[in-house]
């Protein structure tokens, strides 16, 4: 047997061995309190990255959209649906807003209509501009080109499973009113590439077709036609009317695409609200004391819409944060009170190691070290699961 | 205590006996380095304790100490192998190579141990943690082995079969065997007897 001797009295692997061995050895013990320090750990880091990311993620949205008009009522509402797609659409304004705000030539405006779906995805009506405000470009395909013409974010189409070529129908608007509109059959000719925005989860309509898939306008056999004389209620001058029996076209092709048609003016249909790119800053001014004084629509700046409801969320979180550091304190507390037990316990350990010719500090690190595997152990778990619940809460939440 | 002057021989066995309180251990420990003098010389083979400092009395200790506990002092969350080769884990000074892993498992085979190097110590007997024991002593090759009341728990039978294994171990390492004990009845297995009590007094 031969020992080399040296001067050294420090040895890392040898610290490192007998460390885990304690830590595999002690299973249980070693995993409560890794539990315990994941858990004190990721709560606050999870919440901070949460917040941090949404606040980026709303905040990156919001500066790229200057303005968004739309009718009175909550500000919330009206910009989280018109920037993300998501939650109640807030009560309509006419499309006459459009035609009035292109005429002013103060800004250029991308109408949206929003609150349909198409298979579960939020369906957007807009213009084909809304493409190009946006950046938005196919990775396959065209952009919608007429109406009943479907475009996939790109998310969209991975979920559904989607491409060009095939179709997609949107969903039913009212399970309660089955006698009312019916899903419409939406060929895909587009997908988008992808931009890592709320966009990559829309499927994008032209505002016609939210009207059709709406209701407000729809197609159907000529009723002027001999073969309709079935389907005829009543004539009354130059106005025919169909009976129950006359069936609107679920799907709009080249050859009905003609009989399609709204029951309203084009100024008296709905649309969600107007994103607004004022020309210059005094077109900016200029639309905001024009708006300000109306007394059915509104002018917001979504910047300072998503920093209000930021600041409130920051309100709740600090109320979080005084109740993790309460966590935090329990947590050192207990686990102060394992180790001092710990180290009551494993006296006799610490004292034969002593008497073998370890050093006192060595048997300090030694059982430091423990500790600081646990800890490195944990903030990694907290780390992944911090990240895993932002992925989760993404899909959940912002996805949806 | 005072002790005026003590000469134990190269591989003398020896036993320090004595009423509790009289100093058996302080001694042991005082020869060990683990306590410091406040007064006097200690020399151990070429080494001058009371000038050892620190890591110097330390290594001292792991390389040229082979400890003995009471209860065994086995770490219960290592194996038997690594409880033999624990000096190597806590001490820079020791270097553990594949020669010092076969010579452990060549002393274990020695003592009755070799099939349960992958055990843990609750899973041995009373006599093989003894063994252990020993096996962790000698492993360092030690030149002075140094046993506290190692029969201490033990019964009669078991005490005389566990110091004669310590003497046998120590004589086949050549190294020199200091045991404090209180049990008169192994004592004709020593070459020296010191009484510290009457040490102390003299």
């Amino acid at each position: 047997m031969s020992a080399r001797r040296g001067e050294s009295s420090f040895t890392m692997g040898g610290l490192f061995r007998l460390t885990l061995r304690y830590l595999t050895f002690h299973k249980v013990k070693s995993l409560i309190l890794m539990a315990c320090l994941t858990i004190t750990i990721s709560l606050p880091l999870t919440l901070h990255q949460l917040i941090r990311h949404y606040e980026d993620e709303l905040g990156e949205r919001a500066r790229k959209t200057p303005l968004i008009i739309g009718a009175k009522g909550d500000r919330f509402d009206l910009t989280l649906t018109s920037l993300y797609f998501q939650g109640e659409a807030p009560e309509p304004i006419t499309a006459q807003q459009i035609d009035e705000l292109r005429e002013t030539n103060r800004a250029n405006v991308y109408p949206l209509f929003l609150g349909y779906s198409a298979r579960k995805q939020p369906l957007v009506g807009t213009s084909n501009d809304y493409f190009r405000f946006r950046g938005l470009g196919p990775s396959s395909g065209t952009l919608p080109l007429r109406l009943g013409d479907a475009v996939l974010g790109s998310e969209a189409a991975a979920k559904l499973q989607l491409s060009t070529g095939d179709s997609i129908l949107s969903d039913q608007a009212s399970l309660i009113n089955v006698g009312g509109t019916y899903p419409l059959k939406m060929p895909v000719v587009g997908v988008l590439a992808p931009t890592g925005t709320p966009d990559d989860r829309a499927v994008f309509v032209d505002l016609n077709t939210t009207w059709v898939i709406a209701g407000i306008g729809h197609g159907h056999m000529d009723l002027e036609d001999e073969e309709a004389e079935g389907f005829v209620a009543s004539r009354e001058g130059n106005k025919t009317t169909g009976n129950a029996a006359l069936l609107t076209y679920n799907e709009i092709t080249p050859e009905n695409v003609a009989s399609f048609h709204f029951h309203a003016k084009r100024d008296e249909l709905p649309i969600t609200s107007i994103i607004t790119e004022p020309k210059s800053d005094k077109d900016r001014v200029i639309l905001n004391a024009r708006y300000s004084v109306s007394d059915t629509t509104q002018m917001l700046v979504p910047t300072e819409i998503i920093d209000e409801l930021m600041g409130i969320v920051f309100q709740v979180k600090r109320f979080f944060d005084a109740s993790l550091i309460l966590v935090l304190v329990t947590t050192v507390l207990f686990l102060a009170l394992v180790v001092l037990l710990s180290l009551r316990i494993r006296k006799p350990e610490r004292q034969t190691m002593f008497h073998i010719g370890c050093g006192r500090l060595t048997i300090f690190w030694l059982q430091t070290f423990e500790l600081v595997i646990l800890l490195v152990v944990a903030t990694f778990l907290a780390i992944v699961f911090s990240a895993i619940t932002i992925q989760i809460t993404d899909s959940v939440f912002l996805k949806r | 205590m005072r002790i005026k002057a003590l000469d134990i021989e190269r591989e003398q066995r020896v036993a320090f006996v004595g009423p509790s309180g009289c100093g058996k251990t302080t001694l042991a420990h005082l020869i060990a380095g683990i306590h410091p003098l406040r007064a006097g010389e200690i020399t151990v083979g070429e080494h001058r304790m009371h000038e050892l400092k620190g890591a110097a009395r330390r290594n001292f200790r792991i390389s040229e100490i082979g400890f003995i506990f009471q209860e065994f002092a086995l770490i219960d969350y290592l194996n038997v192998e690594e409880n033999i080769l624990l000096p190597y884990f806590v001490n820079g000074s020791l270097t553990l190579t594949q020669e010092v892993r076969d010579s452990a498992s060549t002393l274990a085979g020695r003592l009755g141990i070799h099939d349960k190097l992958r055990r843990h110590p609750a899973q041995l007997s009373g006599g093989e943690k003894q063994r252990v024991a020993i096996c962790r002593a000698l492993s360092a090759k030690p030149c002075l082995i140094i046993a506290d009341e190692p029969t201490g728990n033990l019964d009669p039978k078991n005490s005389a079969a566990v110091t004669d294994l310590i003497c046998e171990a120590a004589t086949q390492q050549k190294a020199t065997l200091i045991m404090v004990t209180h049990d008169h009845s192994v004592l004709d297995r020593f070459d020296r007897i010191i009484d510290v009590g009457e040490e102390g007094r003299k």
